[in-house]
């Protein structure tokens, strides 16, 4: 696997890590009881997508997943900035996740093309949980068109989702992305004694 | 809105009730019981039902006790041992009038 394969893999887990990690601040204050446990649930299908990514990498580099998930500093992540904003609207939680999940799609589609037989089939795993993001997502969105919130919102974050299928445009972060990285590392980071990870 | 969910663990078994979700509308009803009841492989087959479409029935008229007409049928074991009983109460009457005569 090259250089440039891993740090796409990266790119992509390090998206879907910090995504997950906004999403799951929803759990327990969703505006309902059944979507809690249904963000919840994607928040934590993110995130097990970051770290099926992390581990292709990891092998490759001599290291580990949890290495490559909290032992980088923060301006070494390549997420992109549109999943480290801290959204505290719902219409704005529900557009970045809209167009999220339209950006992931495009993108799955290309990793199912790889050569590598094991990054194809990784992908099309990913794919087959995305689909219900997806249909998540679509529902919402087709509760929610036509809101003047939801549109202002899918508006402003429109812009910020060409980052997700570009590596070029990568290496920006935005200001939130250090206090994050701060709260999400903090255990591992404070090591109690005899613990081992 | 709430919708009742009843869900098939394998082909060819009868959907037993599963549990319900409150949604909006149809729409998020089958998204919200997929994500509860079905995408972990625990089911084959959801069936979802607005409540208000499940007809119930809880008053079943039996005043003259019939219970021949039950399919738990006929307690036999009930009349066996009113019979026995009856007949242990024959014989130890019959003993003390012999006893008497």
């Amino acid at each position: 696997m090259d250089e440039k394969v891993q740090n796409t893999l990266l790119e992509i887990a390090d998206d879907e890590l910090i995504l997950g990690w906004r999403d799951s601040e929803w759990t327990g204050i969703a505006p309902l009881l059944e979507e809690d446990v249904a963000f919840s649930s994607i928040a934590q299908n993110e995130i097990g997508h970051a770290r099926a990514l992390y581990q292709l990498v990891a092998r490759e580099r001599g290291t580990t997943a949890d290495a490559l998930a909290f032992d980088r500093a923060p301006d070494e992540y390549r997420c992109a900035p549109i999943v480290e904003l801290r959204l505290l609207d719902w219409g704005q939680t529900i557009a970045r996740h809209y167009l999220y999940e339209e950006a992931d799609a495009i993108r799955l589609e290309r990793l199912k093309q790889s050569d590598d037989s094991e990054i194809a089939g990784l992908a099309a795993k990913i794919d087959r949980e995305e689909a219900y993001h997806r249909m998540h997502a679509q529902m919402w969105f087709d509760r929610l068109q036509g809101e003047p919130r939801f549109t202002a919102a899918l508006d402003e974050l429109r812009p910020q989702t060409a980052v997700l299928l570009d590596s070029e445009l990568r290496g920006e972060h935005t200001s939130e992305l250090p206090e994050l990285w701060e709260e999400m590392t903090m255990v591992r980071r404070s090591q109690p004694a005899g613990t081992k990870w | 809105m709430i919708y009742e969910v009843f869900r098939q663990e394998r082909k060819g078994q009868p959907l037993q009730h599963a549990g319900s979700v409150e949604a909006a509308d149809d729409h998020f009803a089958d998204v919200y019981a997929r994500e509860q009841y079905g995408r972990r492989g625990e089911s084959t087959a959801l069936w979802i039902v607005p409540r208000s479409a499940v007809m119930e029935i809880h008053e079943f008229v039996d005043e003259l006790n019939r219970n021949y007409h039950r399919v738990d049928g006929y307690p036999l074991k009930e009349k066996l041992k009113e019979a026995r009983d009856r007949a242990v109460s024959a014989k130890s009457a019959d003993a003390l009038s012999a006893g008497e005569g």
